[in-house]
């Protein structure tokens, strides 16, 4: 029977396996597995059924743990289920591993094997998670292709049937999990009929029953446990001879042959690797091609990893081996050696001893490590470790693909060895986040891989910011398939899609000789060529690469697709790559241009046909001069001022050449510098803010909106204008203690995303032109020098002294330094204004545990961090331990403040003879709730620090290394309602409960939002999210109310969008707490659907519909007898629509099932009306002093 | 017992009250609400050009907007196989309508442009509706259009939606015409079977404290009514096509007018939005009791009996009674 051919990525071909060989799926997202949830999701609300013709049951946890949980549950109650995961969030699992394991009980768990944060977090592939379980007692089996996670999930799923032992089936994350490959799809029929149904009843029959009953999760003594440990034994011992049977049988349905161990290459092979994961078709088509070329080489392709065949290793090594290299994807510090080598070399030494391995002498056996986080691993690097194992001597323990100058254990390789075929089309896409590129590259893919009989391959590299970010789209097409897990570095044709990327990444370095290079570009035809670098002209000069050109931008302006240019450049590589004829892949580019918008509407439709049209017409080849002309050239280098390591390791990373930088680059334990940003001028706007000071007002609102800190307020004396520049704006300052003072708004123009928030927010029209405000966008390239003079010139001003300044007022908060600056957050983020904000209030002595999710990466993820310092080098100090304990990390560093602080004052005393009764009366005694105490204090302890210097006691060593601490500290939990509301809401409420010191400010998106738009409990009643297709059902979580539920928490709910003043207020008030205080705020997000220009308005829709009733709950107020409740915002005035369907994630629900979205929208009407009378009712109570009603 | 039946497009209507195109039709529920009040038919809410571009538009850009740009996030919104759009869910209105009225539907178009939009012209039709309205909406800014132009195009687009259905159809037009006896004339030429006179433009304010333009909806009085009145007498029995008069008919006095005038049927709208939609049976019944109380024994004997062809002074509805008002004003 001929299968369908598809082309899918590993993350799909997993989940269409699992979907449909289970009854209950648990999930929870964490890249890059999300995917695998989503999919299963999205096939369950289209109630698409199983092989057993019934839809699954798909139930989003609240962490991977609970996901482990409810699916160790759902097996004992005899259900067949299944769930999916990476990284952490496998090792939160590990505890329901070892008891679902124990207890022999049938399932599959998908990973798309992903590092595990260490130093620093990474969402890239190496199998430290999956290596992490190994001794779970679940079998860990290895896809390396997407064709074979196809395959081997089916085989995993039918092997835990038959063994009993649960299985943990593994791919590379960031590789096989997002790579688009074609591949042959196993049909229903094949599924059925490898799933043994006798099976799947035997299963059920060992299920929990009351009908039946049991009991299974007992507690042993000393006497007995380890005997009933042992009785597991056989199960293991079958279990590899039971996997095989399953392959076998697999063969005979579909075809395709597996191994538990699989070997490739010379039968008389004397240089062997052993690999596992996707690097295994990278050996594999290196061993073809040094084989073919007459070396005699190997490649053993691990599958079954645990339980560990000895046998069937055996059977694969060639008894003409000499030497053996074990690479491992992990690292395992301390150890011997990794874990596939320390059990390569027990195996082969075991074998060798009790003859079971045929051989005169035994191997030598090195083991090494490869890939982590997604590091490249190409056939240069197999080729340096086959010569590796010609030598007589070689490394051991050695590394493969980095620069290891401290302890010289990486191996040299030679980046030009090259081992593709000459009939494959290698083409790579420089496109912009969003401009649609890589969607137009996946359609492509689509075209090729199913219109014909080539093969094809995807795969997609994105860099780590959230707006103006690089795509890079490797694609290889040929009529062979396609064994080359790795980017490509010799392309036939390269596309940039994105002009002004020419000036900083180097391109055409990937392009071969006779390429073709096509450029978007606003240029004309006979322009674009004085337009180049210099770099660029040489290389398409020497390299004779044909040139093309189009102005896709304009023609997608003009048809109105906006910043879409997908399909026109698609269009074009069609047209000059010769893949398939020119008509054909027009033909076929329309017909899956209707596939993808057909459903979007008519005039969606139309306008990407004429985009097909028009690209054709407006396509033109350049003539190449023979000469570079250009005077300019790359602009890859940091100013003179920049540290040292921003000019010799940063900037590597931000041109992307991070993977030259040596091992000795590196801080030794994750530890960086803060304040990086600042060198690292994106340019991504086109516009950029320019203050017209004769209309402004000086309320400051639009710094306050700014999410990247760009634009800024400055009051100053007037004589420190000296040297400013002739078009350096400024006023007269309104502030009344800022008498004869100067007032000046300025932009830092390369560090503008184009948001547009501070003209949308400001508030003061221009009486002669209503068009026109305070704050207008101007086109930035005339007027970028002088406007970058001008912010080098407010850079040098000094900011006011903070003692000066009114904390209740916008206004004067606005003239703070904001210690958070120009982060890699989306244009437009909802969330960081107020990260912003608490570091402009109490950033110089803000200590901030942050949780995994959007503030960490864009506060934490390199190559450049935008948490900075003041000129006395103060400012926030940060650290992300977890997801999910963000909450008690934060609580760690109170209770070491706490502890130092106390144990710093006994030293004190004890020193008090030493330091002078006055300063020691000083040091315990000042006043440090307001700004001049707490500058005080730091005067005093500089003193103290001082005298210290002179005291020979150990106490005064000791008070020394803690005098510090004397100083009020601000501790800030930070992270997002997936964290608060969800994964982390087991320690954050425990936190509350304890009435700490703390902060904790929630960033509330209503969903995951760094992981794409999952549902979480903070989701609103029918809401759209991931994992709610259909809408949220339920009501979101009410964490404010839950927290007030304590008595003793502060807790605020805010929306600066809605009312800037009271979120101010909210802060001041929570930091000066002396206890655990809570601030939940709104934070509009892209998540939510709409143009973030309006999330303001949206913030204020929201506020006034009574949707997210603002709120102050202090209860401090309580003891002066208040009511601790105040409502801050009033009687919902605003119908719920007008809020609702100004947002995507709601109207979407409109769109595709209008009953249910009409009826949530009336419950959603009655939930608001019943919580708001209950705050009503609440903030209203009569309080007596003492808590006394 | 007073025959207030009549007969508007070929449709049998049990009276000259119509319910016109608004907002409140959107819930089907108000529908069978003005069915039960006595509205004789019920012209449903627009569907506007604009909004099915825009809609198609906005939900594209927004489910796709910041995609495909950072790893952890390739998408922000799950996969959405199927999309219902606003002309989707109007044909399951007119079809749930149709399953439990007895009074004819008429669906409504609103746009101005020969495009693609009116092929829902036919799927209004084909989900039963009675009778289609087309609303011609269009305010001209640009300096080189002429009036020539204009009514070409109007002509056009009725010719283009007259050719795609077979149900009658009525062209709702504004007053803005240098010659509207001349243009209607030619609208009939085009295929109109009715003309609804007139729409009513929404005209925008000024908010002087902010400098901005305000949206803003302005209820109809019993005073706009004239206009209508002129208009439909002067043409009564000039052009072939039923008139329809719509703005201004508040009260049983105003559908009696309407009908003297020329009308064959009366339309409503603000009056049901201030008033409640019952409100039709109180207009119902004082043109029951007008009647009565004037010895007309049908609606149809008082058809036209104020044209002006019918009138003593067919003046009074030309420039002399401008004259003659102002006169009378001093």
């Amino acid at each position: 029977m001929k299968r369908e051919m598809v082309t899918i990525d590993g993350n799909e071909a997993a989940a269409y396996v699992a979907y449909h060989v289970n009854e209950v799926i648990s999930i929870y997202p964490i890249t890059p597995s999300s995917t695998m949830g989503e999919l299963s999701d999205q096939w369950a609300s289209e109630r698409e059924p199983n092989i057993w013709g019934t839809v699954p049951h798909v139930t989003e946890m609240q962490s991977e743990g609970g996901a482990a949980g409810a699916v160790h549950g759902s097996l004992q109650r005899g259900a067949l289920t299944t769930t999916f995961t990476a990284s952490q969030g496998l090792l939160l699992m590990i505890p329901n591993m070892y008891k679902i394991a124990g207890e022999l009980t049938s399932t599959v768990f998908h990973v798309s094997a992903r590092s595990l944060a260490t130093h620093a977090l990474s969402i890239f592939c190496d199998h430290g998670d999956v290596m992490s379980v190994r001794s779970t007692g679940f079998a860990l089996l290895a896809s390396n292709s997407v064709q074979e996670v196809m395959d081997l999930a089916l085989i995993a799923h039918a092997a835990t049937l038959k063994s009993r032992v649960p299985f943990l089936h593994f791919f590379d994350g960031f590789r096989t999990s997002a790579e688009t490959s074609k591949v042959e799809r196993l049909s229903i029929d094949d599924l059925k009929k490898m799933i043994d149904e006798d099976l799947v009843r035997a299963h059920r029959a060992r299920a929990l029953s009351p009908d039946n009953p049991i009991i299974r999760g007992t507690s042993h003594n000393p006497d007995t446990y380890f005997q009933a440990r042992e009785k597991i034994n056989p199960y293991y011992n079958a279990c590899p001879d039971l996997v095989q049977e399953v392959m076998d049988k697999f063969a005979k349905i579909v075809g395709r042959k597996y191994k538990l161990f699989q070997y490739e290459g010379a039968p008389d092979a004397e240089r062997i690797i052993i690999i596992m994961g996707s690097g295994a078709e990278t050996v594999e088509e290196t061993v073809n091609y040094l084989n073919k070329r007459g070396e005699k080489v190997g490649v053993l392709k691990v599958r079954l990893f645990r339980p560990f065949s000895l046998k069937h290793f055996i059977s694969e090594i060639p008894s003409s081996v000499k030497s053996i290299a074990v690479l491992d994807r992990t690292k395992e510090p301390g150890a011997l050696g990794e874990p596939l080598y320390l059990d390569v070399t027990s195996a082969i030494a075991s074998a060798f001893s009790n003859g079971m391995l045929k051989i005169d002498k035994m191997p030598k056996i090195i083991g090494g490590i490869y890939g982590l986080s997604s590091k490249e691993f190409k056939p240069s690097m197999v080729k340096a470790i086959f010569d590796e194992l010609k030598k007589s001597e070689p490394k051991n323990r050695f590394t493969v693909g980095i620069n290891d100058d401290i302890t010289h254990k990486s191996l040299e390789y030679d980046p030009k060895f090259f081992v593709e075929p000459e009939n494959r089309t290698r083409a790579v896409f420089f496109g912009l986040g969003a401009d649609g590129t890589v969607s137009a590259n996946k359609s492509s893919i689509k075209i090729i891989g199913e219109e014909t009989d080539n093969y094809a391959q995807g795969f997609f590299f994105y860099d780590s910011k959230k707006a103006g970010s690089l795509t890079i789209s490797h694609l290889r097409f040929g009529p062979e398939p396609i064994r080359s897990p790795y980017l490509i570095d010799r392309a036939n044709f390269v596309a940039c899609h994105q002009c002004s990327f020419l000036n900083k990444y180097d391109m055409l370095s990937v392009a071969e000789k006779d390429s073709i290079f096509l450029l978007n570009s606003p240029y004309p035809k006979d322009e674009v060529w004085n337009q180049l670098p210099k770099n660029v002209q040489q290389q398409i000069i020497d390299k004779n690469i044909k040139f093309y050109t189009i102005d896709a931008y304009d023609i997608a302006k003009d048809i109105g697709l906006g910043v879409r240019i997908n399909t026109i450049m698609q269009t074009c590589f069609f047209a000059l790559s010769n893949v398939i004829p020119k008509e054909e892949a027009i033909k076929s580019i329309k017909k899956f241009t209707e596939k993808t918008y057909g459903r979007k509407g008519e005039k969606i439709l139309k306008m990407n046909y004429e985009a097909i049209d028009k690209a054709i017409d407006n396509l033109y080849e350049v003539k190449v001069p023979e000469k570079a002309t250009s005077s300019f050239d790359l602009k890859l280098s940091m100013p003179e001022e920049a540290p040292d390591y921003v000019k010799n390791v940063i900037s590597k990373m931000i041109v992307f050449k991070g993977d030259e930088l040596p091992v000795s680059a590196f801080p030794d334990d994750g530890t960086y510098p803060t304040g990086t940003t600042k060198w690292e001028k994106r340019n991504i706007s086109l516009d950029v803010p320019v203050w017209d000071p004769e209309i402004c007002i000086q309320c400051g609102k639009c710094a306050f909106v700014c999410p990247h800190a760009v634009i800024r307020a400055k009051v100053y004396p007037k004589d420190a204008l000296k040297n400013a520049p002739a078009s350096f704006k400024y006023v007269e300052a309104r502030f009344s203690q800022f008498k004869d003072y100067l007032y000046t708004i300025q932009a830092s123009p390369e560090d503008c995303t184009g948001c547009k928030l501070c003209y949308e927010t400001c508030p003061s029209k221009n009486k002669q032109d209503p068009m026109l405000k305070a704050i207008n966008m101007e086109f930035k390239d005339p007027i970028l020098d002088r406007e970058k003079e001008n912010w080098n010139f407010f850079e040098s001003l000094p900011y006011v002294e903070r003692e000066k300044l009114n904390f209740s007022t916008v206004k004067d908060i606005q003239l703070l330094e904001p210690l958070f600056e120009f982060s890699g957050a989306c244009s437009g983020c909802g969330q960081t204004p107020y990260v912003k904000l608490m570091t402009q209030l109490f950033g110089d002595r803000a200590i901030i545990a942050n949780a995994t999710g959007c503030s960490s990466i864009y506060g934490g993820n390199l190559p450049t961090t935008p948490y900075t310092k003041n000129k006395d080098g103060r400012g926030p100090t940060w650290s992300n331990s977890l997801f999910e304990d963000t909450a008690e990390f934060g609580l760690g560093m109170r209770l070491a403040l706490d502890k130092q602080k106390e144990y710093a004052i006994e030293l004190v005393d004890k020193l008090k003879d030493d330091l002078g009764k006055d300063l020691v009366f000083e040091l315990k005694n000042t006043n440090q709730d307001n700004e001049a105490g707490i500058q005080k204090q730091r005067e005093m302890v500089k003193l103290l620090k001082a005298k210290l210097k002179s005291i020979q006691k150990p106490e005064a060593k000791d008070l020394l290394s803690l005098a510090d601490s004397l100083v009020k500290k601000s501790v800030w939990m930070l992270g997002g309602d997936g964290w608060a509301y969800d994964i982390g809401y087991g320690g954050l409420d425990h936190v509350l409960a304890l009435g700490k010191n703390v902060n904790i400010l929630v960033l509330d998106t209503e969903v995951y939002s760094n992981t794409g738009g999952q549902m979480s409990k903070a989701t609103p009643l029918g809401a759209v999210a991931k994992f709610a297709m259909g809408g949220k059902s339920t009501s979101k979580k009410d964490l404010a109310m839950m927290a007030m539920s304590y008595g003793n928490v502060y807790v605020a709910k805010v929306a600066f969008g809605a009312n800037n003043a009271q979120t101010v207020k909210a802060f001041l008030e929570a930091e000066a707490y002396e206890g655990t205080s809570i601030i939940i705020a709104y934070s509009h997000c892209i998540n939510q659907g709409y143009d973030l220009i309006h999330g303001p308005d949206q913030q204020k829709a929201a506020v006034q519909s009574g949707y997210w009733p603002l709120l102050r709950y202090n209860p401090n107020l309580e003891k002066e007898g208040k009511n601790p409740l105040q409502l801050d915002s009033g009687k919902p005035s605003l119908p719920i629509d007008n809020y609702v369907y100004n947002e995507t994630r709601f109207k979407v629900l409109l769109h595709s099932n209008p009953e249910i979205a009409k009826k949530f929208l009336e419950d959603l009407k009655k939930d608001i009306q019943k919580k708001w009378s209950f705050y009503k009712y609440w903030s209203e109570m009569p309080v007596s002093k003492e808590g006394e009603k | 017992m007073i025959d207030l039946s009549t007969n508007y497009m070929g449709l049998k209507l049990k009276n000259p009250i119509v319910a016109s195109s608004s907002y409140l039709w959107e819930d089907s529920k108000n529908i069978k609400k003005a069915e039960k009040s006595g509205a004789a038919a019920v012209v449903l809410h627009s569907l506007f050009e604009e909004q099915l571009e825009i809609e198609q538009e906005e939900l594209n850009k927004f489910l796709l907007q910041g995609t495909e740009s950072y790893a952890e996030a390739i998408t922000y919104f799950p996969e959405i196989k199927e999309f219902k759009f606003a002309p989707d869910e109007y044909v399951e209105l007119i079809k749930e309508v149709k399953s439990n009225s007895e009074i004819p539907i008429i669906g409504s178009l609103n746009g101005v442009s020969d495009g693609g939009w009116i092929k829902y012209a036919k799927k209004i039709e084909d989900a039963g509706a009675d009778a289609l309205e087309l609303n011609i909406y269009f305010i001209p800014t640009d300096i080189s259009l002429n009036s020539e132009k204009i009514e070409e195009n109007y002509s056009n687009l009725v010719k283009s939606v007259k050719q795609k259905i077979k149900i009658p159809l009525a062209v709702k037009l504004s007053p803005y015409f240098t010659s509207t006896p001349h243009f209607l004339k030619s609208i009939e030429k085009a295929g109109a079977d009715a003309f609804v006179i007139f729409n009513r433009f929404y005209q925008p304010d000024i908010d002087t404290q902010n400098l901005e333009i305000k949206p803003n909806l302005v209820l109809s009085t019993s005073e706009e009514l004239r206009l209508r009145l002129r208009w439909a007498a002067i043409m009564y029995g000039k052009v072939n096509p039923d008139i329809a008069i719509t703005g201004g008919v508040h009260t049983g006095n105003d559908v009696i007018k309407t009908i003297m005038a020329g009308a064959k049927v009366s339309m409503m709208t603000s009056a049901l939005i201030k008033n409640e939609i019952e409100h039709i049976t109180k207009v119902l019944s004082e043109i029951n009791e007008w009647l009565l109380m004037n010895d007309y024994k049908s609606i149809k004997s008082i058809h036209g009996l104020m044209s002006q062809e019918k009138v003593l002074e067919p003046s009074a509805y030309e420039r002399a009674n401008y004259m003659k008002t102002l006169g009378s004003y001093k």
